[in-house]
């Protein structure tokens, strides 16, 4: 995966509230149709990254199935974060895109 | 805990959870428990891992080692107590005395003096190179020339003086400083009362206005808050005082006389009582400050000075002989006030630091020693996987700690000693009063101790690091090693601080033999017995009203007091001189400056191509004078009564003199006279010997003498020989003088043993401090040499058991032991003589008597750190002689 790719999907996925960590994991698997197999290990030092920048916050909780959970929920600089990144990933993908399209036509 | 990282067991549990939830997850989708488990465990990855990942990415890593190292530093010092009280004593001892040193250096020389701008204020300096003369002052047309010359903001000439105050209770006497209008405000200081002068006053003659000092006001007036617009009377003159200067404020002065002035009148230096139109050649104004225009370096000043002094040269050709190569220089105003000191200060803080470095080297010794003992210690955590980096970690954090703990012990006994210890520092010493422990000197403090501290425990280290594993920890059950190594590195140590050590006791040992010979110098005069007291006569500024206008005006008074003076209990002999006349006394150097001491003069018969005036010390004094003083007389005759204000003047004079302007000659009927086309031809009528009166280090400086009788002088000094009673002495003399005029005050009662005692108070204190510093490290060498060889005894016991047990003698195994510690010495004694020699060529200008090079200084300090050396190592060599070889060999 793109360096900063995973850090992406983690706050996508935190914006539909908050979750922890293996329900963050199944989400982008299940999102992506299983096409990105994220090593759920590798999340958590993202996470922790992620949390010592400010862009997320977490606190320990009770899962829908009664498991203590360490929860995490996205903060206002990480909105404003997901949203730089998302713009930044969109030119990007669009600019590989278009030097991709015509060979990709033909 | 704020900021503080999760701990490590949130991350393990946070896993756990994970794994729990993906188990149940897939539990629902119908796996076996077991598949679930392994299925979960699989697509998590390496538990173990990522566990360690997230430890490492917390910058609680590098927090997390420092704690624990300092914790296990701390249990380490804990238990061994003697080792750290040493170790800590050790340091406390060099960082206290070095941060006390370098709070005096800070004060003094490192310090801006307390003005606005400080930069920009300067010292003005006249030279008159091509006749050998220094800092002869400046004329008022010259200061005219320099305030108008748009290099400086404002320039004042300053003229220290002393007048008497009279209308309160006692007359006293008052440290003046006539200044020119701007003064203040050229300093940027404002009165605490009141107001200064009016800088733009340019009205002729002296301004009836005096500022007062703090000291002044709350001695002489009882700190009376509404003492502006009263007015004193200075020399029988009124004055309206405008102005109370803050406490605190020193006026920039060489001397601590004219540090501590007292009152300040402006002026503009021309009109009465001056002269209306002062020439340009007579320098009668001392010194000068001025401040520099804004912008302006000291060296661009300069530059253009030069360029103003080459004109004015060649305007002026008759004022300015080019034999004399007239020039000025600009120095800042801070090397006025502690240029004179700044070499002492600086073999102080030299001296200290190395006691400073000899005790490092000891405390560094003290942990190769236990370095050695904890060697096992070492191997085993090594053996175990601990980083070498982090080995070395440890052990520095251990020693900055060990290090840390003794500076805030120096710095406490500091706080704890510092009365006392401000109370060692001669009066003399400039910016007395600013010397603190401000944050500049806890910061010099802090940096001193841990750069000490990385110093002494980088060597022990550096060796753990080298540890050969397999050596170590096959030693079973010895706690030491005996690392050849760690052993040479330990004599290496012992062998530096030998050579510390010899160097500093060679510096101490040549100051003791410079003092010791200036202290028994041959001065030429008695000091015994006589003591030395001042009183002044006015000068009011209108001469009709001056009482002693003229010699003959004062004569009466001279000869009453002399009488009166005789008449004293106890008193055999008294005589009268003016200021000049007081031997060896530094306090007085500017007062001496003004109206006496330097003297320009032709002599009569030299070429007039060449007739430039030389510069010669004098003074005026009363014929007792020179049989007071034991002087003797070699030639012709002293002053007699037939030598008075109508007779031709007449001079006596010093062999140096006559050695220097009629060599080979018989001085005697000679003539000279002051260098000025009007004055009249003085007459030398006897010839005495050199005496040490104007410099303690000099034996022959040029001196004349004229008949006070002749001269008359204000500044008197009374000197009294015979058994006195110096403290009754003071009272006694003012009694008589002011029986003679009641408006008279008398000061500056002193035995002239005190004068040349006092004039030596600088050199004494810097070799106080040397010397004690030099023993302090000869006790600290001994201490390591001590240490060294009672380690290597120790380590040897067995050895020396076997010995013993085998018939060897006693005495062999001390001549053994002996000669280990003896080579020792003898190696740092080689190596610290070949440094000594530097040393000692850089502080030649600190000596007198001795040269740099001096052998028995040399040889002595070397056979005195041997000796000490010997004496270090005997006490461990007596233990190993005493080994019970029964004792050691069970000790296997």
């Amino acid at each position: 995966m793109l360096q900063g790719t995973l850090d992406l999907l983690i706050l996508r996925t935190l914006i539909f509230g908050s979750q922890h960590g293996q329900g963050i994991a199944r989400a982008i698997q299940e999102t992506s149709e299983k096409e990105l197999l994220v090593e759920h290990g590798a999340l958590y030092p993202a996470l922790q990254r992620l949390e010592e920048r400010g862009w997320i916050s977490a606190k320990w909780g009770v899962s829908s199935n009664n498991r203590k959970a360490r929860f995490y929920s996205l903060t206002t600089a990480g909105r404003k974060q997901l949203v730089k990144e998302t713009n930044k990933w969109k030119r990007l993908t669009g600019a590989i895109a278009r030097i991709l399209g015509p060979e990709g036509a033909s | 805990m704020f900021g503080r990282k999760r701990k490590f067991d949130d991350f393990t549990s946070e896993i756990e959870a994970h794994i729990q939830l993906e188990i149940e997850r897939l539990r629902e989708q119908g796996l076996s428990e077991d598949d679930a488990r392994a299925t979960a465990r699989r697509s998590f990855g390496n538990v173990m891992h990522v566990e360690e990942r997230l430890y490492e990415t917390g910058r609680w890593l590098w927090w997390d080692h420092f704690w624990h190292d300092i914790r296990y530093a701390l249990r380490m010092l804990r238990k061994s107590p003697g080792f750290t009280a040493i170790a800590v004593l050790t340091m406390a001892l060099g960082i206290g005395a070095t941060t006390a040193i370098f709070s005096v250096v800070d004060a003094t020389l490192l310090h801006p003096l307390p003005y606005p701008q400080p930069d920009q204020l300067v010292s003005v300096e006249d030279d008159l190179p091509g006749v050998g003369a220094q800092d002869v002052g400046m004329s008022e047309p010259e200061w005219q020339d320099l305030q108008r010359s748009g290099i400086f903001e404002y320039v004042s000439p300053t003229w220290f003086d002393e007048n008497n105050l009279t209308g309160s209770s006692q007359p006293a006497r008052v440290r003046l400083l006539i200044v020119a209008p701007n003064y203040f405000a050229l300093l940027g200081v404002k009165p605490q009362l009141g107001r200064s002068f009016n800088p733009e006053d340019h009205s002729p003659g002296l301004t009836l206005e005096v500022l007062i000092s703090d000291g002044l006001w709350k001695r002489a007036f009882g700190a009376d808050p509404h003492i502006l617009d009263r007015s004193i009377r200075l020399d029988t003159d009124l004055y309206r005082i405008v102005g109370v200067m803050p406490p605190g404020f020193d006026a920039p002065g060489r001397t601590t006389e004219e540090r501590n002035i007292e009152a300040w009148m402006a002026t503009s230096f021309y009109g009465p009582p001056m002269s209306d139109h002062p020439p340009r050649s007579g320098r009668n104004l001392p010194t000068a400050v001025a401040r520099l225009k804004p912008g302006l370096t000291i060296a661009a000043a300069q530059s253009r000075l030069d360029a103003l002094v080459a004109a004015l040269q060649k305007e002026f050709p008759e004022d300015y002989p080019k034999q004399s190569a007239w020039s000025v220089r600009l120095l800042p105003l801070k090397e006025r006030v502690v240029g004179n000191i700044r070499q002492s200060l600086i073999l102080l803080l030299a001296a200290v630091g190395l006691v400073l470095l000899i005790g490092c080297v000891n405390v560094a010794n003290l942990l190769l020693a236990r370095a050695s003992a904890r060697g096992r210690e070492m191997a085993v955590r090594q053996a175990l996987g601990a980083a070498r980096k982090r080995l070395i970690s440890q052990l520095l954090t251990e020693s900055v700690l060990l290090s840390l703990l003794g500076g805030m012990a120096g710095l406490a006994i500091l706080f704890c000693t510092k009365g006392f210890l401000l109370r060692l520092l001669p009066d003399s010493l400039p910016r007395l009063n600013e010397i603190s422990i401000n944050l500049p000197v806890l910061l010099f403090a802090l940096v001193a101790s841990v750069v000490t501290g990385a110093i002494f425990g980088l060597i022990p280290a550096l060796q753990a690091d080298r540890l050969d594993l397999t050596h170590m920890l096959k030693q079973e059950g010895r706690g030491s090693t005996g690392s050849g190594e760690q052993a040479r590195t330990r004599r290496v140590l012992v062998v530096i601080e030998f050579a510390l050590s010899l160097m500093l006791m060679v510096a101490a040992g040549l100051l003791l033999r410079s003092f010791r010979d200036l202290v028994n110098v041959r001065l030429g005069f008695n000091p015994q017995n006589v003591m030395a007291v001042r009183t002044r006569l006015p000068y009011p500024n209108d001469p009709k009203t001056d009482a002693y206008a003229t010699p003959a005006q004062e004569a009466p008074f001279f000869r009453e007091l002399l009488r009166r003076s005789e008449a004293l209990p106890k008193v055999e002999e008294a005589a009268l001189g003016d200021t000049a006349s007081i031997p060896l006394d530094e306090s007085l150097r500017d007062l001496k400056l003004i109206s006496e001491g330097k003297f320009l003069f032709t002599v009569e018969g030299s070429d007039m191509q060449s007739d430039e005036p030389a510069v010669v010390e004098r003074s005026s004094v009363t014929p007792e004078y020179f049989h007071l003083l034991k002087i003797p007389l070699l030639r012709g005759r002293l002053f007699d009564e037939s030598d008075n204000d109508k007779a031709p003047q007449v001079a006596v004079i010093n062999e140096a003199f006559a050695r220097t302007y009629w060599p080979d000659q018989n001085p005697i009927g000679k003539r000279f006279r002051k260098a000025r086309a009007d004055s009249a031809w003085i007459t030398v009528v006897g010839l005495i010997a050199n005496a040490r009166t104007e410099s303690l280090a000099e034996a022959g400086v040029p001196k004349i003498y004229l008949d006070l009788y002749q001269t008359g002088g204000k500044r008197l000094t009374i000197f009294l020989r015979g058994n006195l009673d110096a403290a009754a002495i003071p009272a006694e003399v003012r009694e008589q003088v002011q029986s003679v005029d009641p408006t008279l005050p008398v000061s500056g009662a002193q035995t002239l043993n005190e004068t040349v005692s006092a004039s030596l108070s600088e050199r004494r204190f810097s070799m106080e401090r040397v010397a004690l510093f030099a023993l302090t490290a000869l006790f600290l060498a001994g201490l390591g040499i001590y240490g060294v060889i009672s380690y290597i005894v120790s380590e040897r016991t067995h050895e020396i058991g076997i010995r013993i047990a085998l018939g060897a003698e006693r005495r062999s195994i001390l001549r053994m032991v002996l000669r280990q510690g003896l080579g020792l010495a003898l190696a740092g004694a080689a190596v610290g003589l070949v440094c000594a020699l530097i040393v000692s060529h850089l502080m030649a200008g600190l000596l007198y008597g001795v040269k740099p090079t001096d052998p028995l200084t040399f040889g002595g300090v070397a056979l005195l750190l041997i000796g000490v050396a010997v004496l270090a190592c005997y006490i461990p060599a007596r233990r190993a002689v005493r080994v019970d070889p029964l004792v050691a060999l069970r000790h296997e």
